[in-house]
């Protein structure tokens, strides 16, 4: 729910990332909180349990820059990863504008990823939000370890792509950020499908982490466009 | 766009009317300072003595504690609860819901009462309530017959993340 202030001149929008517990959420806004200068970003807020584990939400609110006058402000959220946690990761997607998934990308945390997936379009669902018309980003973090499952897999299990039945919308999208790659394309079965853009990461070292954060807010802004 | 239509915005007027309303307010309850939350947790206005703490971190946080409380009232069969306060030695706060989309955040101490803020702050509600109302029932131009702020800008959003 984004809010236009006419009065302080703003532009307030919501990003969640979202995911399986341990995945990078939290590194990716402890990355943007240490890199981002100091006079463009606010506190990073953490609600966590002793042990470090995200129990409500990680908060930090960015300044991207200007268009037509008015600040571009992003309220970006983490939610907790532990499906114990569940209710809490549903009130955080409360008004959200865009959406990153961060994806553990070590073969053994796949059906994690699966199930993270399908808890968010559960919780966006009831909400009455559609993931498939909203900005949404996926990222597929921890690339340098020796474990992680191969691009192609990660795609086919997280991000097969979901039907495009608008025939208006039934036109080959190339996607900007992986040349040579569709957004929107036609299966060899007929059956026209979107997938979400995706960045690979090792947000640890902050390797693809503004990349995300671009795309998503870039997507974001264009959609209130 | 479905989050589209959940978008809203407000004219220099708008912010005009809220702030002569909480000013008022502020004034017949002597609280110390009077903050309006979006459910989402974004800042809206805030009006009297400016707090001495990050306002964008408090209006996240209550956004949290409301939406936190709501569920604990839906667990004991409650559809929500409308009003909360936190009690402090010095200072406490008061907060209660605007329309189902805004928060309205009192913060005072013991120049007042309780009892006071309550009152005032019900009135208070009311007038904001419909305030509110029109500026959502506008939706996200700041003026009915004019297209969307952002409307076309998509070169400058471009050159923005260049």
């Amino acid at each position: 729910m984004s809010m236009i202030n006419y009065a302080s001149r703003e532009i307030n929008c919501k990003i969640v990332y979202y995911g399986s517990g341990l995945g990078g959420k939290t590194t990716n806004l402890e990355i943007i909180y240490g890199k981002v200068k100091p006079d463009t970003r606010g506190k990073l807020i953490s609600l966590a349990t002793e042990t470090e584990r995200t129990l409500f939400f990680d908060f930090l609110p960015v300044d991207l820059g200007t268009i037509r006058g008015f600040k571009t402000r992003f309220h970006l959220y983490t939610v907790p990863g532990q499906v114990y946690y569940n209710a809490s990761r549903k009130l955080i997607l409360k008004g959200v504008d865009g959406i990153v998934f961060v994806a553990d990308s070590q073969i053994e945390r796949m059906e994690a990823n699966q199930e993270a997936m399908q808890n968010l379009y559960d919780n966006m669902a009831e909400y009455g939000y559609d993931l498939t018309k909203m900005p949404f980003v996926l990222q597929y973090n921890k690339r340098d370890l020796p474990n992680a499952a191969p691009l192609a897999d990660m795609q086919a299990a997280l991000n097969p792509g979901w039907e495009v039945t608008d025939e208006a919308k039934q036109r080959v999208t190339p996607d900007p950020f992986h040349p040579g790659e569709n957004l929107i394309e036609q299966l060899p079965t007929g059956e026209w499908i979107e997938r979400a853009t995706y960045f690979e990461a090792v947000a640890v070292t902050g390797d693809g982490v503004f990349d995300t954060l671009k795309a998503v807010s870039k997507l974001v802004l264009k959609a209130l466009a | 766009m479905s989050v589209g239509s959940a978008s809203w915005s407000f004219t220099e007027e708008d912010f005009g009317a809220i702030t002569h309303t909480l000013q008022k307010f502020l004034f017949d309850s002597n609280a110390r300072c009077a903050l309006l939350v979006d459910r989402s947790g974004q800042l809206v206005a805030t009006v009297g003595e400016q707090p001495n703490f990050d306002p964008t971190a408090f209006a996240t946080l209550t956004a949290a504690d409301f939406s936190a409380n709501d569920q604990l009232a839906r667990l004991i069969g409650e559809t929500d609860f409308n009003s909360l306060f936190h009690q402090g030695e010095k200072e406490s706060m008061y907060l209660a819901d605007v329309a189902r989309r805004v928060i309205l955040v009192t913060l005072f101490d013991n120049r007042t009462t309780l009892g006071l803020v309550r009152l005032k702050m019900k009135e208070t509600v009311g007038e904001l309530t419909r305030l509110f109302e029109a500026v959502f029932s506008r939706g996200t131009s700041g003026h009915p017959q004019q297209p969307h702020l952002l409307a076309g800008a998509d070169d400058e959003i471009d050159q923005l993340f260049s």
